[in-house]
């Protein structure tokens, strides 16, 4: 529930710039989608938003307020919180556990209690698996401790980088209904995906990047229509 | 005799768990191999050794406080040589060698300062007195490690698996980045880490230089071999691991100097490392994690 607004953003590593005067805007309670071809700079974008790596230009605004370069901690804090790609959870950990890392920021037990039993009732399979180690779990049974150990945190705004990647069909229709429910309760989502049919079905706007820069962006209905992109992301 | 020479195995090896401990805990959680972790065990007797000479501390007071001290020391030193190589993401070699030219820069810096001669407790620091039981001899010395020994490795424990801070240290040994992005300041439990290995490895000098009554500024250096020995047998990260590695090798120590001969005994702990090296390079205790703790 919160508003991102980036202006120049531009994030290299070492000589080689992987995102290029990006110019960005996530409205309160909108889901925006960034899609584009491997390499063109989606998760780079998504880890200079959370400040695992700092850019080298550019503003990040949260809500108004400057966040640029600030260290991860300090971002989550805000609630700006970020799903890794690759999921990232703690596999040498317990699911509850993870859900407990989750909640680190927060320190009113009873909330915890309540976040915790929604991200259950949300996720019944993490239920089930609640004291067994998160490594030990399948590729789609990851992916929703990742998004649950988020929600712990009570996100006001929420980066996803590539949930579905990986994930057998059925899975990946589970991960696009949560996105769309947790839409309907209000959550602002900035959302990475490869799969763009399903990305721009959920999304109210889309951004298309290639080699670091903005090469179109609008309504995602307007988006999924433009013959560029259909050729070039949603062909058969 | 035998009994005997197994309890002062034991204690022996107790010290040199509590040091592992440390050890494992540094490389575990914050992945580095820091040579100078050695230096702390030495900063930690002679400062007790200070304490009881210079201010006429007595030892419950004295160990403590030099445990507090080596684990500042460990946080500045954590700080000013590997903050920076971790920022990086340097090679190990990097922080192996950048900590090899430290240790060795800090062991002839306090050579200098201290003097290289064996130094020993003040008379009132040990009574020397001992309890008998069934026929073995128990000093007041040993009687105090073993108790030093219970209480770190149990609060160690304790920490690791029961308390918040111990489950988001494990969330940092393995994916620091996750824990940094659940609204963890890595930063600052690294500190946390680095300052709770250094006072581990200071206590554990001061336990060695009760237990010998010698101190001398390179007696780290003896002791970090003994340190690899025991997290490569105990398994790298391992807890459990390096508390029985530890008393193993302590016991092993203390046999062949009894039975065999006295200028042996390390030849057999590297001996016992190689063999295991070879046969199990995963440690003798199945798989390398301080996360398991
Ligand atoms: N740690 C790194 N060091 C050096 N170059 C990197 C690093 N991470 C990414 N890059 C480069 O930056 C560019 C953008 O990478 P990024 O991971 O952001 O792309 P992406 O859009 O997320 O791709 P994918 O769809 O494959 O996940 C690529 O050229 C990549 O090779
Ligand atoms: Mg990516």
């Amino acid at each position: 529930m919160s508003r991102l607004d980036i202006s120049g953003l531009t994030v290299a590593y070492g000589r080689t710039e992987a995102v290029r005067g990006l110019d960005l805007s996530v409205a309160q309670g909108q889901v925006v989608c960034l899609i584009g071809a491997n390499g063109a700079g989606k998760t780079t974008t998504l880890r200079a938003l959370s400040g695992l790596v700092r850019p080298r230009a550019g503003r990040v605004l949260l809500d108004g307020a400057d966040i640029t370069g600030l260290r991860p901690h300090r971002i989550a804090a805000r609630g700006l919180l970020h799903v890794p790609e690759g999921r990232q959870i703690f596999a040498e950990l317990t699911v509850e556990e993870n859900l407990a890392v989750g909640a680190w920021l927060v320190r009113d037990a009873a909330e915890i209690a309540r976040r915790r039993d929604s991200v259950l009732t949300r996720f019944p399979r993490l239920r089930e698996r609640l004291h067994q180690h998160a490594g030990s779990m399948s590729g789609g049974e990851q992916q929703m401790l990742a998004l649950g150990r988020a929600l712990m945190g009570g996100p006001s705004l929420l980066l996803l980088d590539e949930p579905s990647m990986g994930l057998a069909p059925l899975f990946v229709e589970e991960i696009f209904a949560i996105i769309a429910a947790l839409k309907a309760e209000g959550t602002t989502i900035l959302l990475v995906e490869q799969n763009a049919s399903a990305a721009l079905d959920v999304a109210d706007y889309a951004y298309v990047l290639e080699t670091g820069r903005v090469v179109l962006q609008g309504p995602a209905a307007e988006v999924a229509n433009d013959p560029a992109v259909v050729a070039a992301y949603l062909g058969v | 005799m035998f009994a005997q020479q197994i309890v002062n195995g034991v204690l022996l090896g107790a010290t040199y768990a509590l040091f592992a401990l440390g050890f494992t805990l540094m490389f575990g959680v914050l992945r580095v191999v820091n040579l100078v972790y050695g230096f702390y065990f030495s900063a930690g007797a002679f400062m007790a050794l200070g304490l009881t000479r210079g201010f006429g501390l007595p030892i419950w007071l004295a160990l403590p406080l030099a445990a507090v001290g080596s684990g500042l020391v460990a946080v500045v030193i954590d700080a000013l040589l590997l903050t920076r190589l971790r920022r990086v993401n340097a090679p190990e070699l990097a922080s192996l060698m950048v900590t090899l030219g430290a240790v060795l820069a800090l062991y002839s810096a306090m050579t200098v300062a201290l003097g290289p001669d064996i130094r020993r407790f003040p008379p009132q620091v040990l009574s020397g007195q001992a309890v008998e039981l069934a026929g073995i001899r128990i000093t007041d010395a040993q009687i105090l490690i073993l108790a030093v020994t219970a209480v770190l490795v149990g609060g160690l424990v304790a920490l690791m698996r029961l308390s918040r801070l111990g489950l988001a240290i494990r969330a940092m040994a393995e994916r620091p980045d996750a824990a940094g992005l659940m609204g963890i300041d890595t930063g600052r439990a690294a500190a946390l880490v680095s300052f709770l290995s250094g006072s581990l490895a200071g206590a554990g000098g001061v336990l060695i230089g009760l237990n010998f009554n010698a101190i001398q500024p390179y007696m780290g250096e003896a002791m970090m071999l003994r340190g690899f020995v025991v997290i490569i047998v105990g398994g790298m990260g391992d807890i459990g691991g390096a508390v029985i590695a530890g008393l193993l090798l302590g016991v092993v120590e203390v046999l062949t100097a009894g039975y065999v001969a006295s200028d042996l005994k390390e030849a057999v702990a590297f001996a016992i490392l190689v063999i295991v090296l070879w046969t199990r390079p995963q440690g003798l205790f199945g798989r390398a994690q301080v996360r398991r703790a």
